[in-house]
C-alpha cells in the first residue's frame, strides 16, 4: 500500500502544484507508515520529485498523452493505483485535476474530497478540511471508501522539502480506442503567460477601468510582479477580456499568495471566489466599497494614477532587490 | 435527442452562510433556494436545442420535497418534466449514483450538468455520472453544439480554451458561457401556469455507497481591519508586503 499523487505537468516541466501535492502526499504517508509513489506523464527528468517526499516514480512515456486527454489519463492512473495497491490518491484544484478526479472517483468507486486546505485532521478515519459554500465556511469531511481521493486548495499547503531517495520506473498503462473518445482538436492559449491557476500574485481588475483600452497598465503591473491577469465577471461579459480571466464563485476561483483588486467593488460573489488568496490589496476610488472590508491594505485613489506608479516604484524595488 | 439537466438546489449568491449551534449542518433560516447558477445556464441551453432542433429537455434533482419549489422554476423555464429522487443530497457519489439511474432508465443522450454546485462546490456530481454511464465527459463547457451524434465542445482550461470532439451519449459539466448572461430567462406568468401542469415524478433512491460524510462545520476567522495607505506614499505598501506581509 502506498499513497499515489498525479503530478501535474506541462510541455515537460512540472507544475508547482505537482510539488505542493506531493508535499501533501508526503505527509499523509508518513502518518499512515508508508511512502508516496508518484505518476508522472512524459517526463524524462523525475529527479526534483525526490525533494519533496517522492520515494518512487511511475513513468509514463506515451506520444497519445502528450496532451492531457481527462479519460486517458484517468484510465492510466487508475491502473497505477491498482498496480500498487494505493489507498489514498491525492490530486491538485487545477482544471485538469478537477476534471480527471471526478473520473477517477467513478471508476474505482472512491470517496472524493476537493479544495482541501490542511493536512488531515486524522487518518483513521480519514477526516480532512475543506472550503465549502464558496469560501464562506469549512467543513471537516471524513472518507470512509476503501479508496479515497483528496484535492489539495492550491497554496493552502504549501512546498515542502523532504529529501527522499527516488527510484524510477516505466510504466506502460494500457489504453485503447474508447479512452480516447473525446478528442482536443484545438488549444487557444496565450504561450508563456503565467495563469490565474499557477500563479503566485494575481492583478485583477474590474469595471473601474471604463474600458478595455485601459488595460496595458494592468498588464504591466503583473509584468513586474510575475502575476497573472485575471477580471471581474461584467468585464469579461462585456468582452473586455476573455471569459478564463474572470474570478468568483461563477468564474475560476483564486487562491494566490497575493491579489491585487483594481476598481471592483468587491461584490458578495466576487469575494467569494477570491477570498482563500492569503493577502489582499483594494485599489479603489470609493472608500465605501465593501472590498476594504475583505482586504489586507487599501488605498483610496483613483487607479489611473496609483497603478502606474505602483508599477514604476516595483521597478526600482525590483532592481534594487534583484 | 432526449436531454436531461441535473439541477442542484443551492442557497441564493448573496446569502449569508452560518451553521447550527453544534456546527454539524448549515442553518438554512431565512436562506433563499435557488437553481445553481451553472445548471442555470445549462438548462437555458437546452432550451435552445428545445426549440431550435426539437430536443425533449427533462430536469432531475436528488432532494427532499424542500427542493420542489426550485424544480417547478426549471419547469417554468421551460423544461418539460422533472423528477425527484427522494434523498437527502450528502454526498457526491451518491448523487452520481442516484441520477445514473434516472439517465439508464430514461435513455438519455444528453446529460447537461454543472461544473459544481455553489453550495458544497463539490464538482464531481458529473463526472462519476459519466463513469458510472461509460458515457463521454466534458467538464467545464463554455460551449456546446450537437450534430446528429456528433458533439464539439469548448472547455475552459487554465489560461484559455480547448475545443473537443466527441460524440453522445455524453455529459458535460457547464458554466457561464454555455449561454449569454442575457439569455438567461426569468419565469413569466404563462411558464408558471404551465408549470403547474406538468408532470413532477417522485421516486426513491437507488443503494449507494455514502463515500463521504461531513462531521463539523466552522467560518472562517473574522479579519482584522484594512490599513489604508495614502496614494502618496506608494512606496509604503511595497514595504508592508516585503517586510510585513513577506508576499513580494
Ligand atoms: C449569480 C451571480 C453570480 C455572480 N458571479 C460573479 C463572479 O463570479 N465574479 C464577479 O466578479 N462577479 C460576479 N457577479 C457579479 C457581482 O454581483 C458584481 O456585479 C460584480 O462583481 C461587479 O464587478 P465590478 O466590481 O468590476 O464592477 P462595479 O461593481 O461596477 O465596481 C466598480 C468599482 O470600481 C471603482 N472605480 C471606479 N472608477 C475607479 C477608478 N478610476 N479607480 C479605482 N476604482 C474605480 C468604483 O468605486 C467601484 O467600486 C455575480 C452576480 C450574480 C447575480
Ligand atoms: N442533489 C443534486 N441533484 C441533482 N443534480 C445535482 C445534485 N448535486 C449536484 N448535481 C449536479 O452536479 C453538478 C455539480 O455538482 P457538485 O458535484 O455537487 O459540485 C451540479 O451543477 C448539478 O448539475
Amino acid at each position: 500500500m502506498s499513497v499515489l499523487v498525479y503530478t501535474e505537468s506541462e510541455n515537460t516541466k512540472f507544475k508547482k502544484n505537482a510539488f505542493e501535492t506531493a508535499s501533501y502526499a508526503y505527509s499523509v504517508a508518513k502518518a499512515l507508515g508508508t511512502e508516496v509513489t508518484a505518476v508522472s506523464f512524459n517526463m524524462a527528468d523525475n529527479a526534483i520529485l525526490g525533494t519533496y517526499g517522492v520515494s518512487k516514480v511511475l513513468k509514463i512515456s506515451d506520444d497519445s498523452l502528450k496532451t492531457f486527454n481527462a479519460k486517458a489519463y484517468a484510465t492510466a492512473i487508475a491502473q497505477a493505483v491498482k498496480k500498487e495497491d494505493a489507498k489514498v490518491i491525492i490530486v491538485s484544484s487545477s482544471t485538469d485535476s478537477k476534471f480527471l478526479a471526478a473520473l477517477l472517483t467513478g471508476k474505482l468507486g472512491a470517496g472524493y474530497v476537493p479544495n482541501v486546505v490542511a493536512a488531515p485532521d486524522s487518518t483513521s478515519p480519514m477526516v480532512v478540511k475543506r472550503t465549502v459554500f464558496s469560501n464562506k465556511g469549512y467543513a471537516h469531511t471524513e472518507i470512509n471508501s476503501d479508496i479515497k481521493i483528496i484535492g489539495v486548495s492550491n497554496n493552502a499547503f504549501g512546498l515542502h522539502e523532504n529529501k527522499t531517495a527516488l527510484s524510477e520506473e516505466n510504466f506502460t498503462p494500457s489504453l485503447n480506442e474508447s479512452d480516447f473518445s473525446a478528442k482536443s482538436v484545438k488549444v487557444d492559449k496565450v504561450a508563456g503567460k503565467v495563469t490565474i491557476a499557477d500563479a503566485d500574485i494575481v492583478v485583477s481588475a474590474g469595471r473601474g477601468l471604463k474600458g478595455p483600452e485601459n488595460w496595458g497598465m494592468i498588464e504591466e503591473l503583473a509584468n513586474v510582479l510575475g502575476a497573472a491577469t485575471a477580471c471581474s465577471k461584467p468585464v469579461s461579459d462585456m468582452g473586455w477580456r476573455p471569459h478564463s480571466e474572470h474570478v468568483g464563485q461563477t468564474g475560476k476561483p483564486v487562491a494566490a499568495n497575493l491579489y491585487i483588486a483594481i476598481g471592483i467593488s468587491g461584490a458578495i460573489q466576487h469575494l467569494a471566489g477570491v477570498s482563500s488568496s492569503k493577502v489582499k490589496v483594494v485599489i479603489n476610488t470609493d472608500p465605501e466599497a465593501p472590498f476594504f472590508k475583505a482586504a489586507d491594505y487599501g488605498i483610496v485613489g483613483d487607479a489611473f494614477e496609483v497603478v502606474p506608479k505602483l508599477t514604476e516604484k516595483l521597478k526600482e524595488f525590483k532592481a534594487q532587490n534583484a | 435527442m432526449k436531454i436531461l439537466v441535473s439541477i442542484s438546489n443551492v442557497p441564493h449568491t448573496t446569502s449569508k452562510i452560518n451553521f447550527t449551534a453544534d456546527n454539524t449542518l448549515i442553518d438554512t433560516t431565512g436562506v433563499q433556494f435557488v437553481i445553481n447558477p451553472n445548471d442555470e445556464f445549462g438548462l437555458t441551453r437546452a432550451m435552445w436545442f428545445k426549440e431550435k432542433q426539437g430536443a425533449s429537455v427533462h430536469v432531475a434533482t436528488v432532494g427532499t420535497v424542500s427542493v420542489e419549489p426550485t424544480m417547478r422554476k426549471a419547469l417554468a423555464i421551460g423544461a418539460d418534466e422533472a423528477t425527484r429522487v427522494n434523498a437527502e443530497p450528502t454526498d457526491g457519489y451518491f448523487v452520481a449514483k442516484q441520477l445514473a439511474d434516472v439517465v439508464k432508465n430514461g435513455g438519455y443522450d444528453l446529460i447537461i450538468a454543472g461544473r459544481e454546485s455553489i453550495d458544497y462546490n463539490g464538482g464531481m456530481v458529473p463526472g462519476i455520472m459519466a463513469a458510472l454511464l461509460n458515457m463521454n465527459f466534458v467538464n467545464t463547457c463554455i460551449s456546446l453544439e450537437v450534430e446528429g451524434d456528433k458533439a464539439t465542445a469548448i472547455r475552459e482550461i487554465d489560461g484559455g480554451k480547448e475545443t473537443i470532439a466527441t460524440s453522445l451519449p455524453l455529459v458535460i459539466g457547464g458554466q457561464k458561457g454555455l449561454v449569454e448572461e442575457s439569455d438567461l430567462r426569468i419565469p413569466n406568468m404563462r411558464g408558471i401556469m404551465m408549470a403547474r401542469q406538468k408532470k413532477l415524478n417522485v421516486i426513491e433512491p437507488v443503494a449507494a455507497t455514502q463515500a463521504t460524510s461531513d462531521k463539523k462545520f466552522d467560518k472562517p476567522a473574522p479579519k482584522g481591519a484594512v490599513k489604508l495607505i495614502e496614494a502618496e506614499n506608494i512606496g509604503a505598501l511595497i514595504d508592508l508586503l516585503h517586510n510585513e506581509a513577506k508576499v513580494i
